[in-house]
């Protein structure tokens, strides 16, 4: 049986890709984003999932305003890298997942959420930039990956309790999966952030520290946050955070937060990043060990995460 | 039939791409995209005017692309990452853009956003209904952001407008 081992909340600021596409992870602007990441690196060496979900938002590449999926599911064998203006990002190939696809999209479909499949689809930074941040930037990604778009451009995306269920409809339908598969789930975008208009650049870490704590502790605070919100306190194109909400509900109620790292700013946006891992999943990888030595390594990788923010504290951010 | 009042229109200096948007700015946006084809970025630069006569614009909309006044072509029904598009095609940096509909600089937009962004502090609704210290202070104006940005629509943008149609008679 597949079984949805952990969730992953990253930004994909396309900045962030530039900078890795362009060699500029090292300059400090950039070291201070890309240092919250290699214990993350580190975690998904060891995680070795067998599949990656990935939910994430297209930005006017795939689909222009012809044609708007509310949610678009990846069922193709292969994803290519868009090109977003300035030629493809010199990233892998996404490969897909057609099976498992195929079973969670008549599942869910079935479970009333009204999916569009779709067969042919170029992904563009929203996908790949989470994967360079978790993966690193190999000659092939180590997984294939299964992309859920979800539409948050046109207003309004779906609301956050719609993206709570759909998540448990997802849990649901990989856990009805025959085959052993062991996988994750990414929710990206956000976390903070307005492009648009004279109010650009807005930034609320307030609200967005908060939505990681309960997004750990409380989600079910979360999934009643109305759009307006969203749109008023973490800027108009901080409404991605929907997407989280689908990771979060396809995880179990009881999670261990493994990893979190936040800071200020990639370009226009708040970087947040939190590594959640099911607590059955986290338990079963070890049935000998006994529970404080389970964990010892989110504690580690907690101490180094406080150190990571600290640093960003003491330069200013 | 005038536009049902939303929610949404209280918050200050934001254009949300709606439905109703989508719908009106529908010839702006897949004008922004053709320009992903690089024999359309070549005949749109070519000749502005005429290209833009492939698609279904407003003399408004039209006027708004040509004049590459951002924030209006946001309140005509464009979406961001379409008119970004725009933006790439005349080889201008996000940052451009950006200091462009906050009616600030570069560097100040820029420093602004290293400095951790633009505070929610004052700028989260025009009514003042939300935020303790609209309420605190009614009847105050909205606070600038921390680089001194003026919130609202930057006079700037409105001085081109105003001179672009006086130019055109």
């Amino acid at each position: 049986m597949a079984r949805i081992i952990a969730g992953i909340g990253s930004s994909h600021v396309p900045a962030i890709g530039a900078a890795i596409d362009n060699k500029q992870t090292e300059e400090p602007y950039w070291k201070r984003v890309f240092s919250g990441f290699e214990r993350s690196k580190e975690w998904m060496a060891k995680a070795k999932p067998d599949v990656a979900i990935v939910v994430y938002n297209d930005h006017a590449s795939a689909f222009s305003v012809e044609i708007v999926p509310t949610f678009a599911l990846g069922c193709a064998a292969e994803f290519p890298p868009a090109d977003e203006g300035w030629g493809p990002r010199p990233v892998p190939v996404v490969k897909g997942h057609p099976e498992l696809a195929a079973h969670i999209a008549q599942s869910v479909i079935l479970d009333e959420f009204d999916l569009t499949i779709v067969n042919k689809m170029e992904v563009d930074h929203g996908l790949t930039v989470p994967m360079n941040l978790l993966f690193g930037s190999p000659a092939a990604w180590p997984c294939p990956v299964i992309p859920l778009a979800v539409n948050v451009v046109l207003y309004p995306p779906p609301t956050g309790h719609r993206c709570f269920m759909l998540g448990r409809a997802i849990r649901k339908a990989v856990a009805s999966y025959p085959e052993d598969l062991r996988v994750v789930i990414f929710g990206t975008g956000g976390m903070s952030h307005q492009i648009s208009g004279p109010r650009a650049g807005l930034i609320n870490s307030k609200f967005d520290k908060a939505f990681l704590d309960n997004l750990t502790r409380s989600p079910k605070k979360l999934v009643d946050i109305p759009h307006l919100e969203y749109m008023r306190e973490a800027g108009a194109e901080g409404i991605e955070m929907v997407m989280w909400l689908i990771m979060r509900g396809a995880l179990d109620d009881a999670i261990e937060e493994v990893y979190r790292f936040y800071t200020v700013p990639a370009s226009n946006t708040a970087v947040g990043h939190i590594i959640l891992e099911n607590a059955r999943a986290a338990k079963a990888k070890k049935p000998a060990a006994g529970k404080s030595k389970n964990k010892r390594p989110a504690a580690k990788l907690k101490r180094a995460a406080a150190r990571a923010n600290h640093r960003n504290v003491l330069r200013g951010r | 039939m005038p536009r049902r009042p939303q929610d949404y229109d209280d918050i200050p200096g934001t254009f949300v791409f709606d439905a109703e948007k989508s719908r009106q700015g529908y010839g702006i946006n897949m004008f922004c995209m053709s320009l992903m084809k690089e024999e359309n970025r070549k005949a749109f630069k070519a000749n502005e005017a005429e290209y833009l006569k492939r698609f279904p614009l407003t003399p408004q909309q039209t006027e708004a692309i040509l004049e590459r006044e951002y924030n209006r072509m946001l309140e005509l029904g464009g979406n961001i990452y379409f008119t970004a598009k725009l933006g790439a095609t005349d080889g201008h940096s996000f940052r451009h853009l950006a200091a462009l509909m906050t009616g600030s600089t570069q560097d100040d937009y820029a420093a602004m956003m290293l400095a951790g962004g633009r505070s929610v502090e004052g700028n989260r609704s025009k009514s003042g209904k939300f935020g303790k210290p609209a309420r605190a202070r009614p009847g105050k104006k909205l606070a600038p952001a921390k680089a001194g940005v003026a919130t609202g629509f930057p006079k700037k943008d409105v001085r081109q407008r105003k001179k672009a149609r006086a130019k055109r008679g």
